[in-house]
């Protein structure tokens, strides 16, 4: 077997060993109180056995890719998203030993897993080097910055239990909506995941060629049914989906219907779930928050903000500067990628004084850990595929 | 304002809450609160003493935290919204004219709109940079209206502090249990394996570690500050330079702002990756994307003119060094660095005629317009010349019968010409474009025929200078210095002691992780046999108290 499928493959036992270990600390949780320390302790330990070795095998996937390609496989969205999972189980690994709490590991490795499948949709095979990335800082700025990252999400996640455990469900409330739209939204990704999966085992494929916003001709492929088109489309696969409404050259319709489709496929997955479980999704999974310590929650998501701030201002801010510099030959260009990582900055700055001179804690401290979280989803996927700059490299 | 002067002795500056000595509370609100406040040890800010001249105003401003808060968000919220559409300098547009209507042609109202209000050059607009310059500020007074009586208080506090300031910490235990001077002792030796820094006054014991995190916050900020600094330098002459070049294959040309220094472009090389010669995994990626680039690269010589030499003048040059530029790989010298940006290829560089006659094509001879220079009177044999009258060098077509040229590039010569020859000695005119010939004033009976092209690569350069980089850099190193130090260590205190009442108290203060200095004094608790602590903030709610019961 030759390096790049060994790292494939080793990729897919990662994934399948933290889908199992997510059940396994779903049964940690479950036995977690004072009588059943012993099963407590099993199943811990268990759990995050299972995990660590899927991690090396995470590891290893990294190690052979980079073999192969000859290069950090930090280069495109699918590898820097892929890294990115890998470094939140990694940064998960890390606070258990130091808290031991099996119940951030039940929301921490679905996280993770979502983020690797959520990569996989991209294009996956090894790709060779732009001029631009030919430097030993690809390799320093981008997985210290995922490093980084990776810790800050996992204060999302603590705080995310926090909320979970301590929100009221059962009275309307504004807390109540929210952390149901959070749910909604991981539901969301989930949707686009399996609209990109039945779609590429339904083999769909559509050509159109389409007018570009500097009037000229252009061909695009589609791989889900065009419910819009690019300006001036024209089908060239025989039977194509004609387009429902064509879209302005400024949209790229291809994205939009890519939206769209998932919008309608997490809808259609939320609706069903909550057919079938006649609850709110965060109903089902409070039980499974009851047993953590919410004083531990909250301090493990301020304490991963503080382990994570100064690795992502490192590697998001000052390595980007020195390489930005040598590339460039600017430290700071006002790119939108840049733009939005000293937004992340500022935004947990704000975090910290909050928290050390206002004495925001508990639950305002944990929204504002999830809103992080969505900031840095956001520059992760919309900066890369929605607003166009230097770093649209996939 | 008076000085403060404590129970104990100590002279308090006005406006302390708690002694910087003994920590008695100071005045009646700090003495009604169960748990103290020890962010600032009770220390007299400015701030928060002095409200009356316009300079206590514009200090208790800035030092707030939540103005600085608010600063940062309108920071943040300005930097995002400069996301929405690109900024005008990654627009392909220069005069303010082309610019408006870029933004109108590709983003219709919504670019109209974002263009009038200046969103598309937010970041140097001067509200933006006002922001910026206000949190510079923000960070100078906030930090010294905290470090420096944080400081005086941290440094003057005794190992003894009176019980009126051990109750009101936060962890805090009181019993009759029969501590000896032997569990004291025990309780020493326990605290200093748990690398604390121990003092002893009689019967009272102060044990501290990590003082030094508590200065974190100043010492990141004085980098922020410094940083700030060292990007306002460059708006000073000297400190900054950004040129950009064109330089041609075979050009020699004088490097904008520097000392007399000249770039000569050997080649300019482009290459792809191709599938044979790369490595085979690349295949399926090269399959789908078609073309990738490989490298930008400029092989290029370095000299130096002589002192004064200007622009233009590329006699007595003294060679200096042959680099190659690539991506990622500038030249440097002298301070600057000029880097490879872009690149345009195959430009048309020479033009080679003949001078015929129409009818029988036979040629009178040969002649070859550089492009870069095209020579006013081309001698051929026999009597016969070639005048070039005018030279279009990127012609567009006529406006009122007079030619047009777009820009200086030759990216589509004209050239208006008069043919001598013996049989018209006031010579033929002829207007040449590529493939295509007028005669504006009449049949001729010459022509110039064309005969061949020669092409050169143009390499895009950015000739950078910025001697505020140290300065940065030093900012950047100090701020992750500072946020390091404040975020991986914290300062715990442990406070000991015996009371003559024979009642023994514990007390405990952290800057952060109460888990951790609970921790450590459960293990002092455990040898010395202390009295049991209670954390007071736990018992204020209730919520927390029915997560005590609960494992984890």
């Amino acid at each position: 077997m030759d390096m790049a499928s060994l790292s494939s493959t080793l990729l897919f036992v990662a994934f399948v060993a933290y889908l199992i270990a997510t059940f396994l600390f779903g049964g940690a949780v479950k036995s977690s109180n004072s009588k059943t320390t012993k099963s407590f302790e099993r199943w811990g330990k268990l759990a995050i056995t299972v995990t660590i070795l899927g991690f090396i095998a995470n590891l290893g996937y990294f190690i052979t890719r980079w073999i192969a390609a000859g290069h950090a496989p930090v280069s495109n969205l699918f590898e820097f998203t892929t890294a990115f999972g890998m470094m939140v189980v990694g940064a998960f690994i890390l606070i258990y030993f130091i808290y031991k709490t099996p119940a951030l590991g039940l929301f921490a490795l679905p996280i993770g897993i979502i983020i690797i499948a959520y990569a996989s949709m991209f294009p996956t095979e090894i790709t060779p080097l732009i001029p631009a990335l030919k430097s030993y800082w690809l390799t320093i700025h981008v997985i210290t910055a995922a490093m980084g990252e990776a810790i800050l999400a996992i204060s999302a996640v603590a705080g995310f239990i926090y909320l979970l455990k301590n929100i009221d469900l059962t009275k309307k409330s504004k807390e109540r909506f929210w952390i149901e739209a959070v749910m909604f939204v991981l539901v969301l990704v989930i949707g686009f995941i399996v609209a990109t999966v039945s779609f590429s085992l339904a083999d769909y494929k559509a050509e159109y060629s389409y007018i570009s916003k500097d009037e000229t001709q252009h061909n695009i492929e589609y791989t889900m049914p065009a419910l819009f088109g690019m300006n001036e489309s024209v089908a060239l696969t025989k039977g194509a989906f004609e387009p429902l409404v064509e879209m302005p050259p400024i949209v790229n319709a291809k994205k939009l219907t890519t939206v769209i489709w998932t919008i309608l496929f997490g809808t259609v997955i939320y609706i069903l779930l909550r057919l079938i479980l006649r609850k709110r999704i965060a109903s089902v999974l409070q039980p499974l928050t009851k047993k953590s310590n919410s004083q531990l929650m909250d301090e493990i998501g301020y304490r991963a903000v503080l382990i994570g701030f100064p690795v992502f201002t490192l590697g998001a801010l000052i390595f980007a500067m020195i390489w930005a510099h040598e590339a460039w030959s600017r430290f700071w260009g006002w790119d939108p990628k840049e733009v939005w990582a000293l937004i992340t900055f500022l935004f947990y700055a704000v975090f910290l004084h909050l928290r050390l001179s206002k004495g925001w804690d508990g639950k305002r401290s944990a929204w504002i850990a999830l809103i992080g979280f969505i900031i840095i989803m956001f520059n992760l996927i919309a900066v890369n595929l929605i607003i166009a700059g230097l770093h649209s490299y996939a | 304002m008076d000085k403060i002067v404590c129970a104990c002795g100590n002279v308090n500056p006005a406006g302390t809450e708690l002694c910087e000595s003994c920590g008695r509370p100071l005045n009646k609100e700090t003495n009604d609160k169960k748990i103290v406040d020890m962010r600032y040890e009770g220390s007299a800010r400015r701030s928060q003493t002095y409200n009356k001249t316009i300079i206590d105003k514009v200090w208790n401003f800035f030092s707030s935290v939540k103005v600085g808060m608010w600063i940062i968000v309108a920071i943040l919220v300005a930097a995002a919204i400069g996301t929405i559409l690109p900024q005008v300098f990654y627009v392909p547009a220069t005069t303010e004219t082309d610019i408006a209507a870029y933004y109108e042609r590709i983003y219709g109202w919504f670019g109209t709109m974002y263009y009038k209000l200046g969103l598309s050059d937010l970041y140097s607009s001067w509200w933006f940079q006002g922001l910026v310059g206000m949190l510079g500020i923000s960070l100078v007074i906030a930090s010294l209206d905290r470090v420096i009586p944080l400081y005086k208080s941290l440094k003057k506090q005794q190992t003894k502090r009176h019980i009126s300031f051990l109750k009101r910490q936060r962890i805090i235990g009181m019993d009759q249990a029969n501590v000896t001077e032997e569990s004291l002792l025990k309780a020493e030796q326990k605290l200093k394996e748990l690398k604390y820094n121990v003092k002893r006054d009689g019967n009272a014991i102060l044990a501290e570690r990590g003082r030094f995190s508590r200065w974190g916050p100043y010492v990141n900020h004085l980098g922020l500050i410094l940083f700030l600094f060292g990007v306002m330098l460059r708006a000073l002459p000297g400190f900054y330079v950004d040129e950009t070049m064109w330089l041609r294959e075979g050009e020699t040309l004088y490097v904008p702002e520097t000392d007399g220094y000249f770039l000569e472009s050997k080649e300019f090389i482009y290459e792809t990756y191709s599938k044979e010669e790369s490595k085979e995994v690349y295949g399926e990626a090269i399959d789908r994307v078609g073309t990738i680039a490989k490298n930008y690269q400029t092989d290029v010589a370095l000299y130096k003119g002589p002192e004064g030499s200007i622009a233009g003048h590329t006699e007595d040059l003294s060679f200096v060094k042959e680099v190659s530029i690539q991506v990622n790989k500038p030249i440097k010298f002298d301070n600057f660095s000029v880097f490879q940006m872009d690149f345009r290829l195959d430009e048309l560089a020479t033009m080679t005629f003949q001078l015929q006659d129409k009818a029988t094509q036979q040629s009178f001879g040969e002649f070859t317009i550089d492009l870069a220079d095209p020579q006013p009177v081309y001698e051929l044999k026999k009597g016969y010349k070639v005048e070039v009258m005018d030279y279009y060098a990127d012609f567009t077509g006529f406006e009122e019968g007079v030619p047009q040229s777009q820009s200086p590039l030759p990216n589509n010569p004209a050239f208006l010409i008069k043919m001598y020859s013996p049989e018209f000695p006031k010579g033929e005119t002829s207007f040449v474009m590529i493939k295509e010939t007028v005669e504006p004033l009449g049949e001729n009976k010459h022509k110039i025929a064309f005969q061949s092209v020669e092409t050169r690569d143009v390499s895009g350069l950015t000739v950078r200078k910025d001697l505020t980089l140290p300065l940065l850099a030093l900012g950047g190193l100090i701020f992750m210095i500072g946020v390091a130090q404040g975020a991986y260590w914290n300062h715990r205190r442990i406070w000991i002691q015996l009371l003559e009442d024979g009642q023994t108290v514990v007390a405990a203060h952290t800057n952060k992780n109460w888990l951790s200095v609970k921790r450590d004094l459960d293990k002092v608790t455990e040898v010395a046999h202390l009295p049991k602590y209670l954390d007071q903030q736990d018992i204020d709610s209730l919520e927390e108290k029915v997560d005590k019961e609960e494992g984890v």
